[in-house]
């Protein structure tokens, strides 16, 4: 068995799976439970407890997937960004998570920051924030669609027709 | 126009419509490596 690749593929559809599952819960399940919850004025309990605990798995998770899957990459790591040779496929994959990744450090954390009242921020600012958290996570949740096929694809291109 | 991210239909669809045309960009690569 080698030890490296074995335990950074695991490591990577763990923290994956963590970060994916996240993005899919606030997508699918959060901003429609707080569109709801804003008309009865029971949001409270969410903002306050439930969203900064997944947005800490959601960042972290993030950053432990895209480091295994660089781990995983190794040699091949330049290859698979510049799309060169056999790793054109898992390279689109790689770019689009790394896409994803700069998304969740650079736009949705700093502007989560700000709505969940962890960075002081005037209401106005608050409502820019939320705007832009709100689309660079449903971007996010767009890219996750060929993300996953191409990690997928990636590992099994016969069977996609590559 | 309205923004398709502000719906998940929306978000999910362009998600999908990303898919397809990535697929025949990745494919034209492969080949390109294969000629």
């Amino acid at each position: 068995m080698d030890y490296v690749p074995a335990i950074a593929r695991w490591l990577h559809l763990m923290a994956g799976v963590m970060w994916i599952g996240l993005l899919y819960y606030f997508n699918f399940v959060q901003v429609v439970a707080l569109k709801a919850a804003a008309a009865d004025n029971t949001g409270a309990g969410i903002t306050k407890h439930v969203a900064p605990l997944a947005l800490f798995y959601f960042r972290w998770a993030a950053l432990v997937t895209w480091l295994a899957g660089a781990a995983l990459l190794g040699g091949n790591f330049v290859a698979a960004f510049t799309l060169h040779a056999n790793f054109a496929i898992i390279g689109i994959g790689a770019w689009l998570g790394t896409i994803m990744l700069l998304n969740v450090w650079g736009l949705i954390w700093p502007n989560q920051k700000k709505i969940l009242g962890l960075k002081p921020a005037t209401d106005e600012e608050k409502n820019k924030a939320r705007r832009i958290a709100f689309l660079a996570s449903r971007t996010n949740t767009m890219l996750s669609i060929p993300m996953l096929f191409f990690m997928a694809a990636g590992a099994h291109s016969a069977i996609y027709g590559f | 126009m309205k923004n398709p991210l502000d719906s998940l239909w929306g978000t999910v669809i362009s998600g999908l419509v990303l898919t397809i045309v990535l697929y025949f960009v990745a494919q034209k690569l492969v080949v390109q490596v294969i000629a």
